[in-house]
C-alpha cells in the first residue's frame, strides 16, 4: 500500500495560470445525475457489505428504485427547464434493465460516463485483469446503447484499486483512442481540473465532481435540511463564481434530490445559478476536452517548474 | 481477499428488474388516475402504534428507535410507552379537530395488551392495518419459514379477532421483510402491503400465493426519519411535509392523481413541544380543496377500480 495518491502533484491554488472558459465565462457548471442500479441480492464481496441488513434489504433497494421509477422524470424535467444537459454517472447495467431512461437522456444529448456495472459490485478484491474486464464491459455497454465513447469515470460506489485510473484510461484508449478515457471524477483534491499522471502517459485529467455538493452526502451522510442544502449550493456557487476559472458540479441521485420534499430546494438552486450571466452550463466531457486543448500543457509546465524549484 | 470470476457474472442483467415481484414502469408513463369528486391528491395519514419490548432480542438487528442501552433500558422503553399512554391522545384530538380519517398501523400485541387504546381507536372513522406482532419481531432474510409463518398468522388473526374487522393491509416492523413475507401476507388474506417505498402511487406486486398491491408508505417525510434519524427540527419537518404536499399537488395537475403518504408516531409527534407542528401540517393538508383524505384501503379501492381492465402495472 502507498502512503499517498501519486497520480497528481502538490500544486497550490494561488498563482496558477488563469483558465479561460468559453465566451469569457467565470465558471463551468455541470450537473452529474447518478443513475444507478443496486441489486436486490448481490453477491458478497470480502471487503464491503452491499446492504446493512440481510437480503432483501427492502428499504434500501426500494428507495433507489423510487429514483428510477419516479425521480428520474422529475429531475429531467427540471434540467430541461434550465437548459442543462446532464452528465450521467451510469450503472451501465441500467442500459439493460431500464433502456427507456437511457433513451430519454440520449434524445437530449446528455453525456453518459461509466460508474461501473452495478453500484453493488465493488472494485475491491478484483485482480487487475478483472477490473480491466469490468471497465471494458461498462465502456462497451455505453457505446452499444448510446453510441458514445465514454470519456469519464466514477468508480462504482467509489470503490477503487491502485490501478483504477490507469485501467480506465488504457481501456478507453484501446477502444476509442483520444475520445474515450480522458477524465476521472474520483479525485476531490481541487476546484479546478488538474492533470493526472498515469503509467501510460495518456493525457488525462481530473474534473471536479464534488463530494460536498453531492446530494447523497448532504442528505444522507451529513443529514442537512433541504432548504439548507439550497444555501450550501448558493454559497458554493457564489464563491467559485467570484474566483473565476473554476468548476462547480452538482452530483445528484434521482432517489434523493427528486423526492417531493426536496425538489423546491434543487429548483431554486438551478434557477439561481443559471440566472447569472457568466456561467458556462456544460458537461463533464466538454470541460475535459476544453481543458485538455487549452490548459493542460500550461498546467503541466507550471507544475514541472514548481517541482523543479522546490523539490519535496 | 480476492473475488472469483463469478463476481463479474450478472445472471439478472436483463430488461426489467433483477427479480419478478413487479413490473418495471416509470410513473410518468402510466394512465392518469383521478380520485373521488375530482380530487387530485389522496392523503393517507398513517399512525404507527408500536410496542418496543424491554427484553429486546435484536434479531437480526436492533430495530431503529428500540432499546439501545444495557438491560433494562427504562429510558427508551418508557419513552416509547409514553406514545401509547399520553402522546396518542394529543394526536387523536388533532385528528378529530381536522376531521382526519387515519390509517392505524398497530402491532398486534399492543392491540391485545391494551384494550382501552384499541377501543378508543376503534371509535375513529379509520382503518386498522397490521403492523406485525411487535417491534422486536422483525421479518428478515434467512428467517426460519415456520417461525415467520406463525408470526404473520398470529398477528393478522389476533388483530382481526380483536377488531372484528377484515384487516386488509400490512406494514412490517421497520419495513423489514424476508424473501417469504409477501407470500405469507397473501396467504393470510392481506390485500396490500406498505413496505416497498419505490413509488408515489399504488402498484401490483406478485407473490406465489396470488397478487398483492404495494401501497408505498414514504419513509422520507415520516417524523421518525426526519426528526428522529436526521435530527432536523420540528419546524423543518413541517416545511418538508408542506413542500412535499405542494410538489405532489402541482404534479397531479399535470400528470393525474397522486398520493401523499404521511407516517407519524405518537411517541414522537405526541410530545407537548411537537404536537403543534403536527396540527400545523394537518391544518395545511385539510384546508385544501383538491385533497381527498382517506384511509389507505379506500385509496386502494379507488385506484383498483380505475386500473382494472387497463394494463396498469
Amino acid at each position: 500500500m502507498k502512503e499517498r495518491v501519486d497520480a497528481y502533484q502538490y500544486w497550490p491554488y494561488e498563482q496558477r495560470p488563469k483558465i479561460q472558459w468559453p465566451n469569457g465565462a467565470r465558471i463551468a457548471f455541470w450537473v452529474a445525475p447518478n443513475i444507478e442500479y443496486y441489486e436486490l441480492d448481490p453477491p458478497s464481496n470480502p471487503h464491503r457489505k452491499p446492504w446493512p441488513q440481510p437480503h432483501p434489504a427492502v428499504p434500501g433497494y426500494s428507495i433507489r428504485d423510487y429514483g428510477n421509477r419516479v425521480g428520474h422524470a422529475r429531475q429531467m424535467a427540471l434540467l430541461d427547464k434550465y437548459r442543462i444537459r446532464g452528465s450521467i454517472s451510469l450503472s451501465t447495467a441500467l442500459c439493460d434493465h431500464h433502456p427507456e431512461i437511457i433513451e430519454l437522456c440520449r434524445e437530449r444529448d446528455w453525456e453518459f460516463f461509466s460508474h461501473g456495472i452495478y453500484n453493488t459490485r465493488y472494485t475491491y478484491g478484483m485482480s487487475e485483469a478483472q477490473e480491466r474486464e469490468m471497465i471494458r464491459d461498462s465502456i462497451e455497454t455505453i457505446h452499444r446503447s448510446t453510441g458514445q465513447a465514454c470519456a469519464g469515470y466514477l468508480a462504482p460506489a467509489l470503490s477503487h484499486s491502485e490501478h483504477t485510473l490507469d485501467l480506465f484510461a488504457e481501456v478507453g484508449q484501446e477502444l476509442f483512442g483520444e475520445q474515450a478515457g480522458i477524465y476521472t471524477c474520483d479525485l476531490f483534491h481541487d476546484d479546478q481540473p488538474t492533470p493526472v499522471n498515469l503509467r501510460s502517459g495518456k493525457r488525462f485529467i481530473s474534473v471536479p465532481y464534488s463530494m460536498e455538493m453531492n446530494d447523497t452526502i448532504a442528505y444522507v451522510v451529513n443529514k442537512v435540511e433541504p432548504r439548507h442544502y439550497l444555501q450550501m449550493l448558493k454559497r458554493n456557487f457564489d464563491r467559485l463564481y467570484a474566483e473565476g476559472g473554476t468548476v462547480m458540479c452538482i452530483p445528484t441521485h434521482n432517489y434523493q434530490v427528486s423526492c417531493p420534499h426536496r425538489m423546491k430546494a434543487f429548483e431554486e438552486a438551478l434557477e439561481y445559478i443559471t440566472g447569472h450571466s457568466d456561467v458556462w452550463v456544460t458537461t463533464g466531457r466538454e470541460i475535459a476536452q476544453h481543458y485538455l486543448a487549452n490548459d493542460y500543457d500550461t498546467a503541466q509546465l507550471a507544475i514541472a517548474e514548481l517541482t523543479s524549484r522546490s523539490p519535496r | 481477499m480476492n473475488v472469483t470470476d463469478d463476481y463479474l457474472q450478472y445472471p439478472w442483467r436483463r430488461a426489467g428488474y433483477d427479480h419478478e415481484r413487479y413490473e418495471w414502469s416509470m410513473l410518468t408513463d402510466r394512465p392518469k388516475v383521478s380520485w373521488p369528486r375530482g380530487k387530485r391528491l389522496a392523503v393517507w395519514v398513517n399512525l404507527s402504534l408500536q410496542f418496543y419490548p424491554l427484553n429486546q432480542r435484536g434479531v437480526p438487528f436492533k430495530v431503529p428507535n428500540g432499546m439501545t442501552m444495557p438491560y433494562p433500558d427504562l429510558r427508551h422503553f418508557s419513552l416509547r410507552d409514553y406514545g401509547n399512554r399520553v402522546g396518542v391522545f394529543r394526536v387523536l384530538e388533532a385528528f378529530e379537530r381536522y376531521s382526519i380519517r387515519p390509517t392505524l398501523a398497530i402491532n398486534a400485541q399492543l392491540a391485545q395488551d391494551n384494550p382501552y387504546l384499541l377501543n378508543r381507536l376503534a371509535g375513529l372513522d379509520g382503518e386498522f392495518i397490521c403492523h406485525g406482532w411487535n417491534m422486536d419481531h422483525l421479518h428478515y432474510g434467512g428467517q426460519d419459514l415456520e417461525e415467520e409463518t406463525a408470526v404473520v398468522q398470529r398477528s393478522v388473526e389476533t388483530l382481526r379477532e380483536l377488531t372484528g374487522r377484515p384487516v386488509r393491509g400490512w406494514l412490517s416492523p421497520a419495513k423489514s421483510q424476508s424473501w417469504n413475507t409477501p407470500e405469507l401476507l397473501a396467504k393470510n388474506g392481506i390485500e396490500y402491503c406498505c413496505d416497498w417505498v419505490n413509488d408515489d402511487m399504488p402498484y401490483a406486486f406478485q407473490t406465489a400465493n396470488g397478487p398483492l398491491t404495494m401501497m408505498p408508505l414514504s419513509s422520507e417525510i415520516e417524523d421518525q426519519f426526519v426528526i428522529g434519524q436526521n435530527l432536523h427540527s420540528e419546524d423543518s419537518w413541517v416545511q418538508q411535509v408542506k413542500d412535499a404536499f405542494d410538489y405532489l399537488l402541482a404534479e397531479s395537475a399535470e400528470q393525474g392523481g397522486r398520493m401523499l403518504a404521511l407516517n407519524i408516531h405518537p411517541w414522537l409527534m405526541g410530545q407537548p413541544h411537537r404536537i403543534a407542528c403536527l396540527e400545523e401540517v394537518l391544518a395545511y393538508i385539510s384546508g385544501h380543496d383538491a385533497v381527498w383524505q382517506a384511509p389507505a384501503g379506500e385509496i386502494l379501492d379507488h385506484f383498483k377500480a380505475q386500473s382494472e381492465g387497463s394494463s396498469q402495472p
